[in-house]
């Protein structure tokens, strides 16, 4: 018998857990390519000690946002760097379309106008 | 400082170099800011004991023994869980917990090692079973995933009580190894927790394998807090606690999260222990084999 092995479980049982844990999710998980459920996925925020917004760090599966948070500290702040964690559902975030890009953003390039250039700087001003 | 002090001290320049890739927008530094932060290390304690500002007593050596074999068992446990969790973000969870507990083992070894001028590897890759003090708890198989949270469970929540009052000892190189311990040690009750509330409240099979995973446990949670000649001599000086006086507290804290999951204290009898005296189970050679031989093999390399 494997040294590691539980004397009343065959050795395969932790493999199968994955496949029962996701009942806990709040919504219906999404099939794996092995027919069972998977975890949905989390993006996640992390806020430095900087004081500084929360930034996007990455992202991750967990059964419920309880759990999406301490997966979030054990992945992402482990190198002590933050103070403050965000996670968010994936599916909760709409973005923009890559396809779209020329429409959505390449209007505001060259207009100018829009920034401070035309104005002049007045004598005698510190600190502009 | 002298020269010595000056080579083991410094951090190096992992916070410089990370921080101020971070800084000039290099594309490939981290989004968040990596620095290693300022906490006690088992470098420093290793420092203090080389340098003779630290030396613990007879006594407190080998109760720092029993503490450090602990940990260290249990890291070596958990270790085998990387890349066989049931889900990769949980590979990391007791990674990094693993992780933590080797750092606790390694800091009360070398603490211990300084009574005996050996180090934290001597003691840890050059003992036999018999000359090792942990519980048996600590050694127990892995099994299952609820097995191996049942044991974390237990292991957290007494290890808490311990480190929280250990913060007290007055012997200060003990004191500030718990005061670090005890927070990250907080952490992990709160990891095991969670899990022992989700398997017991989630399917009918993760039920039946967080009930069996107790039933398996706790017949090694009696032996945690026996009090010996050792403890009593310590707790009477004021470096450690009698193990009996943590189970009140213990007992409370767990009843309340097992109460919550809507699971019994297991009725089951309680196993002999002997792991502070060095008799071990079974399963402690394999642990120690497979832990032990590549520094037995060869003695002395580094890398």
């Amino acid at each position: 018998m494997s040294p590691h092995g539980n004397p009343e479980e065959p050795a395969s049982a932790a493999a199968e857990i994955k496949h029962e844990a996701p009942k806990a999710s709040p919504a219906p998980a999404p099939e794996d390519h092995h027919g069972g459920n998977v975890w949905p996925l989390w993006e996640v925020f992390v806020r430095s000690s900087r004081g500084l917004s929360h930034v996007h760090a990455g992202s991750l599966h967990a059964p419920d946002a309880a759990m999406a948070l301490r997966n979030a500290r054990d992945l992402y702040t482990r190198r002590n760097e933050g103070v403050s964690i965000w996670v968010v559902p994936a599916d909760a975030i709409a973005s923009s379309d890559p396809d779209a890009k020329g429409a959505f953003f390449e209007s505001p390039q060259g207009k100018d106008y829009r920034h401070a250039t035309y104005y002049t700087k007045s004598e005698g001003v510190k600190h502009l | 400082m002298n020269p010595e002090t000056q080579e083991t001290t410094g951090h190096g320049d992992i916070s410089v170099g990370v921080a101020g890739a971070g800084a000039s927008g290099d594309g490939s530094a981290s989004a968040t800011r990596i620095t290693p932060g300022n906490a006690l290390r088992p470098e420093d304690i290793a420092l203090e004991v080389r340098t003779g500002l630290a030396r613990p007593t007879e006594d407190v050596a080998e109760y720092a023994l029993r503490l450090g074999d602990d940990a260290l068992i249990l890291a070596q446990r958990l270790g085998h869980w990387i890349s066989r969790a049931p889900e990769l973000e949980e590979d990391v969870a007791l990674g990094n917990i693993a992780l933590d507990q080797l750092g606790h083992a390694r800091s009360f070894l070398s603490y211990a090692g300084g009574a005996w001028d050996k180090s934290e590897d001597d003691l840890a890759y050059f003992r036999r079973e018999h000359e090792f003090r942990s519980a048996h708890l600590f050694e127990q198989p892995n099994g299952d995933f609820a097995v191996t949270i049942a044991r974390q469970f237990v292991v957290s929540y007494y290890q808490f009580e311990l480190y929280r009052r250990l913060t007290e000892s007055t012997d200060a190189t003990i004191a500030a190894i718990a005061a670090k311990a005890v927070k990250e040690v907080d952490y992990h009750r709160d990891h095991s927790a969670q899990w022992v509330l989700r398997l017991a409240g989630g399917t009918d099979e993760s039920r039946r394998r967080m009930i069996n995973g107790f039933k398996l446990i706790w017949p090694y949670v009696g032996e945690l807090f026996v009090d010996d000649a050792l403890t009593t001599r310590l707790a009477e000086a004021g470096a450690a606690v009698e193990p009996s006086s943590l189970k009140a507290d213990f007992d409370r804290l767990t009843g309340e999260v097992l109460k919550e999951a809507g699971l019994e204290v297991p009725d089951v009898p309680a196993a002999p222990g002997g792991g502070r005296r060095g008799q071990h189970s079974e399963h402690l050679g394999y642990i120690l084999a497979e832990m032990q031989v590549l520094a037995r093999e060869h003695p002395g390399a580094s890398w």
